[in-house]
């Protein structure tokens, strides 16, 4: 038996998954998959910055499309050191595919036009 | 001189969801004077996810957030004035602006929307031991630095208060390669989302040291050491209980404070919030001056701003448009367990078919029931498995249940 909060919302639920692999605590369905992603391969959305060529900022905020393996929070964090794009960008284009084999894009997540 | 039907001062997440719903209830003379370089306000540097999950049904990072309100304003006539400080307004709703490409500025508005956001308790609001030295400094400081300079303000720190912009740097700078030694929290409970805890600090093991305050910081010109000792009830140290941590940081994270400069020089009636009083629309003493966001109470979730935000901005509509009606205002109390309830006061006549309390407990609560009355008879009660103070509750109430209500009281009832 394992107790966690789940952090799907903030409501914060206190969940409880058995050895059965049963939960309760949840609210809704997502703490359900959260508790069991959680006890198998937990998984985080990666959210930072890059740096980039523009006229009006010198970091661009970027984040992973879904979740990715907490493994690979690092590697992912250290890879961006070099990375390095320039404007303009659009909230929501893809800035890398498949990063570090995640599975998930990198994405920006705003608009920097000049 | 330059007159507008609604005056938005600032450009955050209040600003722009007030200004896109005075003019989506017809306002068209909309002008939103932000005194940065850009829109979205504090949104722009919290770029970790969270934020949109009761308006969009979506996870998305602070700046994706502001950007969808951003873009909406591109098929409008609302106008922008950017790095624009509003120094002063007056009773009549005259107001003082200056920025480098147009000096000194005074224009005129028929209604004004407070927007301005807030600012973190500083070292000198709280009391700290020791010499004043550099490496000390807010949390929302060094997110700014580092999600908008890319500069890491240290690579060893120590983080005193458990409040969420707190918890979201120790994660962001683990991530980012420094060491995050710990966090203390002079209350027995935690400050920041119960979420945030989990995954800012459970996910790297970083400790949380509750009924802790750091008692001394040492070091020679820079932060070297920092002292923390665990508290008794009244807050007094409990000798012997003091842990020493080498760093080279020490990020507060000791509260958010309504920024209210202009509207405290105006003379407008106040509240323990530190933001104006308001009625149901949000406004505030003075006719045609509303208030929403954290100007007016320190939120934790942005949709909760977005949605006061739209109610002020149809408020100042309806005023401009001369809707409003002149009714009693019944008075809403805070009683047993509650810190404040906004808005303090109410007129039935302008609530169009619901209206939404906000409050917050004064300390952790289990298994109690939240009382909602007018005078003995009982509008509602709801249960309540968990109430945290660092947990902004809100309930609405639709006009039925408030039929013929002469008061109204929000309290705690336990068992
Ligand atoms: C660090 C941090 C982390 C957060 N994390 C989350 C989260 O994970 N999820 C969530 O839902 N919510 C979160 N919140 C809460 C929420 O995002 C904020 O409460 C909300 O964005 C505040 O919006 P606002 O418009 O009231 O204030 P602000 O965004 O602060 O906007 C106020 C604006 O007014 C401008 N201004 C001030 N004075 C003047 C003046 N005199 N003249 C002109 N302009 C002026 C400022 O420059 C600023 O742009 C967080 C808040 C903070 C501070």
């Amino acid at each position: 038996m394992k107790n966690l909060t789940c952090i799907e919302c903030p409501r914060g639920c206190n969940l409880t998954i058995d050895d059965n692999l049963k939960v309760t605590g949840n609210f809704c369905i997502r703490g359900q998959k959260y508790a069991l992603d959680e006890i198998s391969n937990p998984k985080r959305v990666v959210t930072s910055t890059i740096k980039i060529k523009s006229l009006e900022v010198v970091r661009l905020p970027v984040k992973t499309s879904m979740p990715i393996s907490k493994k690979l929070m690092f590697t992912i964090l250290k890879y961006l050191d070099n990375i390095q794009i320039e404007a303009p960008i659009k909230c929501g284009d893809v800035i890398i595919k498949n990063i570090c084999d995640s599975g998930a894009n990198l994405i920006a997540t705003r608009t920097i036009l000049k | 001189m330059q007159e507008y039907e609604v005056v938005v001062i600032g450009g955050g997440s209040a600003g722009l969801a007030a200004a896109l719903s005075a003019y989506e209830n017809g306002l068209n003379k909309i002008l939103i004077i932000e005194k940065n370089s850009s829109l979205g306000g504090i949104l722009n540097q919290c770029i970790h996810t969270g934020f949109g999950i009761h308006v969009f049904n979506e996870q998305l990072s602070g700046p994706e957030y502001a950007q969808r309100f951003i873009d909406k304003l591109d098929n409008t006539s609302i106008e922008i004035k950017l790095n624009s400080y509003v120094t002063k307004i007056d009773k009549d709703k005259t107001i003082y602006y200056s920025n480098d490409a147009e000096g000194f500025q005074v224009i005129k508005a028929k209604s004004i929307i407070m927007a301005t956001g807030c600012i973190e308790r500083t070292p000198g609001a709280i009391k700290l031991e020791g010499e004043r030295l550099s490496g000390i400094l807010t949390a929302g400081l060094a997110q700014r630095y580092l999600n908008i300079e890319g500069y890491l303000v240290g690579k060893k720190v120590f983080i005193l208060g458990s409040g969420d912009i707190g918890l979201i740097m120790a994660r962001r700078m683990t991530l980012e390669g420094a060491k995050v030694l710990g966090v203390a929290e002079i209350m027995p409970y935690s400050n920041g989302l119960r979420r945030n805890i989990a995954q800012c600090l459970e996910d790297f093991n970083i400790p949380l040291y509750l009924s802790h305050t750091v008692k001394e910081v040492k070091g020679k010109d820079h932060v070297e050491q920092v002292v923390i000792c665990q508290v008794d009830e009244n807050k007094n140290y409990i000798l012997g209980s003091e842990k020493t941590f080498d760093v080279d940081t020490l990020i507060l994270s000791v509260g958010l404070l309504p920024y209210n400069n202009v509207l405290e020089d105006l003379g407008v009636q106040m509240s323990s919030t530190k933001g104006a009083v308001v009625d149901e629309n949000y406004q505030t003493s003075i006719e045609g001056i509303f208030a929403c966001g954290n100007a007016l109470h320190v939120h934790d979730l942005v949709d909760y701003v977005t949605k006061e935000a739209m109610q002020a901005g149809l408020g100042a509509s309806r005023y401009v448009k001369g809707l409003l009606k002149h009714g009693k205002y019944i008075e809403t109390k805070n009683k047993n367990g509650i810190n404040y309830v906004v808005p303090q006061k109410f007129c039935l006549q302008n609530i169009d078919k619901e209206i939404m309390f906000k409050f917050r407990v004064t300390k952790p609560f289990q298994n109690v029931k939240i009382l909602i009355q007018d005078g003995d008879r009982t509008i509602k009660s709801i249960k309540k498995m968990f109430l945290l103070p660092s947990e902004m509750e809100n309930i609405s109430l639709n006009l039925s249940e408030l039929k013929d209500c002469k008061s109204l009281s929000i309290e705690i009832m336990e068992d």
